[in-house]
This record gives structure tokens, sequence and C-alpha cells, in this order.
């Protein structure tokens, strides 16, 4: 079975032909196997795989995102999570089963502006995004600065097991949240963010440059930045 | 058909000096515009056109909402300044149709089934105008939803051909399109071999019609170089194609 390596493909290239297991972004046509999106195509044991080069932040179950609180009605909070579809925090899985909009102030919780790190509790196509701060590191940010960067380079930043995102925190001194909608809380002293954030837009420019760990590393320099 | 003779010498060298089978020297760029999530932008002949494309989104207002699929919307749009004299800005009838048909030309190559419950906008905005708009507006718009990062099937690539006499050419510019006696704008989808639009207007013989058609596509093939190449230098940096194969061991 020959193996394909960072094949670039734009929609409608064939990325093989014969019979593989297939992730998003393919079509499968008969025979062969198209992409849908532009991207690097890699064929391997485990299938065909698809990383896009762009798009929009579509909401899958289980993900953790950050989000803005952009209203609030009579049972949750209707949250921004930088995505075609607002997520919705039902209040229910904040104050519990016993929840009643006579007796539970929801604005004492979280208001409008607030940023929330939450998780994906539910989400299928006929519905809106349903969202959870049940778990540890959940719930209201309180500060930080914020970072958007397109969602398609989010495992970049991230790293093969989180390396990328611990080498710059640890450079920097920051605390570094990353959402899989792509948008990114930085906290830590004033030096600390800027050469943070800087090394982000670096990974976001080069997201596939090769040996891109060693170039970050080179432009956040040796000593640690700003912390003690 | 007065103006006819001029159009194309005994030699068969049409006004701006090319052969019945040549097309305008054309430029692509792809990611032009900072707002947009997908943008392009040509020059065909004459003609510079740009391309932006907006969302997937909500939808405004709700009622228009499709519950299964992607509400894709488009407008082509031309410039005041457009043309030699002061269009008036308002959307003519013939733009209204034009917005119709390019919509019609994309939707078959977006996969509008991933994206429920949204919009997606595509924006054609003609800087100047020569002949052949739409398939130029439809070759600029495919790459801005390229761009965008929506899932296609497949690009999608205008080029219209025409008649000058009983001689089939392509690429008509905006003299031949008014002077001449055919115009014939295609869209297809080069790896599917699909048709997305075709517009006739004109008297041909089935001969000239099966020669122009034909002509569009080859032409339309040619394009679609272009579309990859510009596709390939904004997001690959312009270098070769570099697949490694390697033979497993097994």
């Amino acid at each position: 079975m020959p193996m394909i390596q960072r094949k670039q493909v734009i929609p409608g290239d064939v990325v093989a032909k014969g019979n593989y297991r297939y992730g998003s972004y393919i079509e499968k046509r008969g025979e062969e196997y198209v992409a849908l999106r532009v991207g690097l195509a890699e064929v391997g044991r485990d299938g065909i795989k698809l990383n896009p080069f762009t798009g929009p932040y579509l909401p899958r179950t289980d993900d953790e995102v950050i989000g803005k609180v952009v209203d609030i009605n009579g049972f949750g909070w209707v949250i921004d999570i930088n995505s075609c579809f607002d997520g919705f925090l039902p209040a229910s899985f904040v104050f519990g089963r016993d929840f009643s909009p006579a007796t539970h102030d929801l604005s004492s919780k979280f208001r409008v502006g607030d940023i929330l790190g939450a998780r994906i509790e539910s989400y299928e196509r006929s519905r809106d995004p349903q969202l959870s701060i049940r778990g540890e590191g959940y719930g209201k940010i309180s500060s930080g600065e914020i970072v958007k960067i397109s969602p398609t380079k989010v495992p970049r930043v991230i790293g093969r097991r989180g390396t990328m995102i611990n080498l710059i925190s640890e450079k920097t001194g920051c605390d570094i949240r990353v959402g899989q909608n792509g948008v990114i809380v930085v906290d830590g002293s004033p030096d600390g963010i800027v050469e943070a954030i800087k090394a982000i837009r670096l990974v976001e420019a080069e997201t596939h440059a090769p040996d891109l760990m060693s170039k970050v590393e080179a432009a956040l320099g040796g000593g640690v930045v700003g912390g003690n | 058909m007065a103006g006819t003779k001029k159009l194309i010498d005994e030699n068969g060298i049409r006004l701006d000096g090319r052969k019945w089978n040549e097309l305008r020297p054309i430029k692509l760029q792809v990611g032009v515009m900072k707002n947009a999530d997908g943008s392009a932008y040509i020059e065909w002949g004459k003609n510079k056109i740009m391309a932006a494309v907006y969302g997937p989104k909500e939808v405004h207002p709700k009622h228009q909402v499709l519950p299964d699929r992607a509400l894709l919307r488009c407008r082509y749009h031309m410039a005041p300044f457009s043309v030699d004299e002061r269009k008036n800005p308002a959307p003519s009838r013939r733009e209204i149709e034009i917005s119709k048909v390019i919509r019609e030309a994309l939707v078959s190559a977006v996969i509008v089934e991933d994206y429920p419950r949204t919009a997606i906008e595509v924006w054609v905005e003609v800087l100047q105008s020569d002949g052949g708009s739409r398939v130029a507006g439809i070759t600029a718009a495919s790459l801005a939803l390229a761009d965008a990062g929506i899932n296609m099937r497949d690009l999608v690539v205008g080029c219209s051909c025409g008649l000058i006499g009983e001689q089939v050419v392509s690429d008509l510019d905006d003299t031949e399109d008014k002077e001449g006696n055919g115009d014939m704008p295609v869209a297809i989808m080069p790896n599917l071999g699909l048709v997305s639009l075709l517009q006739v207007d004109g008297v041909y013989t089935r001969e000239n019609f099966q020669k122009a058609f034909e002509l569009a596509i080859e032409k339309g093939k040619q394009i679609y170089q272009m579309q990859r190449e510009a596709l390939t230098t904004r997001f690959f940096g312009g270098e070769a194609q570099s697949t490694e194969v390697e033979e497993a061991a097994e």
C-alpha cells in the first residue's frame, strides 16, 4: 500500500485510489478519494487524513472552547464561540437540577461580556451546540489577553501532545489556554504576554514550516522571558 | 452585419491581435482582503474583479433559514466607474440575473449540506468591466470559496466563447460581445467533468454550437491550471508539488 505524506491538495484533487478509511474533508467517489479543502493530505496505515489550511470552526462534541457571553435569557446564557452557531449554556447545568428562573439570578453568576472556558456537551446539525462548565478548569476566565487564530491552526499551536504550548508557556512564564474554536487566552506578566502572543502569531504564520518547534524556540530566545 | 469585417481580419487576427482560439491575459490572486473569510482578485483582459466570501454565518432574516443546508447568497455588482458611462449603482435587471446564474454555477460545487442553518455570502464586485465578466466573476468566486475553507466538490471555472460572423472564437471582449453574432458563457467543474452554467445568445449552426461549447471547455481547463497556481501560491508559497511517495515496508 503506497504511503503519501504531505501531499498538497485543493478542492477536487484526487488524494488516493483504492480502499481506505477516510476522515473529514474527504469524499469518496467510486474508487477515488477526493479532497474538499485546501490542505495537506496524508495516506498511511490508519487511512486518509486531510489537514485543512483554512476554514470556519464547526462545533464537535467534547471540544474545549473559549467563548464570550453575549446574551442572558430566562434559561441560560448565549455564548459566542467564534462559530456560525451560538453556544447555549443552560442555567440548570450551573445551578443544578433545582434551578428555577424565579429563585436564581443568572447574572449573579455570569454577565454579558464575561469570558468562559466551556466544553461542548452536545451538538448535532439540527440544533445549536449546548455547552457545559462541569469539570475542572471550566467556567469564568477573569484575567488574561485574548488572541484569535484560525481554528484550523489550533492543533499546531498545541503541538504534538502539547509540546508547542508547553514550550511557549515555559519560556514566557505565561498560562496559556487554547480553545478548539481558535480563541486563546494568555495570562501572565505583561512582557511574557507580549512574547507569548508573538510566538503564537509565528506559529500561525508558519503553520506548516518544517521544524517549527526550533523556530519558535529561537524566537523566544534561550532565557526565561518576563518571569521569575 | 456591418461590424463583422472589422472584428476579425482576413488573416484571422482579431482587433486586439489574438487568433480565434486565444485567451486574453489572466492574472489571479487569492486572499487579497483581510476582513473577508475568503477572497480573490482577477484581472482578465480589461476586467478587474474582486470576489469576497463571508460565512458560514447566521441567516438573517430568520425565515430564510434552510434546516438541512446552507443558504448560498450571491451578489454580482458593477461599480459605477467600471464602465465608460457612469452606471447607476442600484442593481439592474442584468446584475440581478447574473447574480442568480453565478449562484447556480457555484452552488453545485459547494457542499451546502455540510453547513445547515447557515448563510454563505459571495460578493462579486466588478471594478472595471470588459466582456465576459460573469465567467471571470465565477472563476474568482470559486477561488474565494476555497480560500474561505468551505467544503467544495471541485473548483468552478468559467470561460466564454462566441461567434464573429460564422467564425467561432474564444473569450470575447467587450466590443466582440456587442458587435459579434453570438456569446456563450460556460462554467465547468473540470475534475467532475460537469457543466454548471451554459448560456447562449445568437444563432448557431449545430456544428458551430458544438465547436464553441467544446472550445469553451478546453479554454476553461486552461484557466483551471491558473486557478490551481493561484491557490498553490497562496497556501503553499508557490513551491512545486512535492509529494513523497514511499512504498510501505510490507
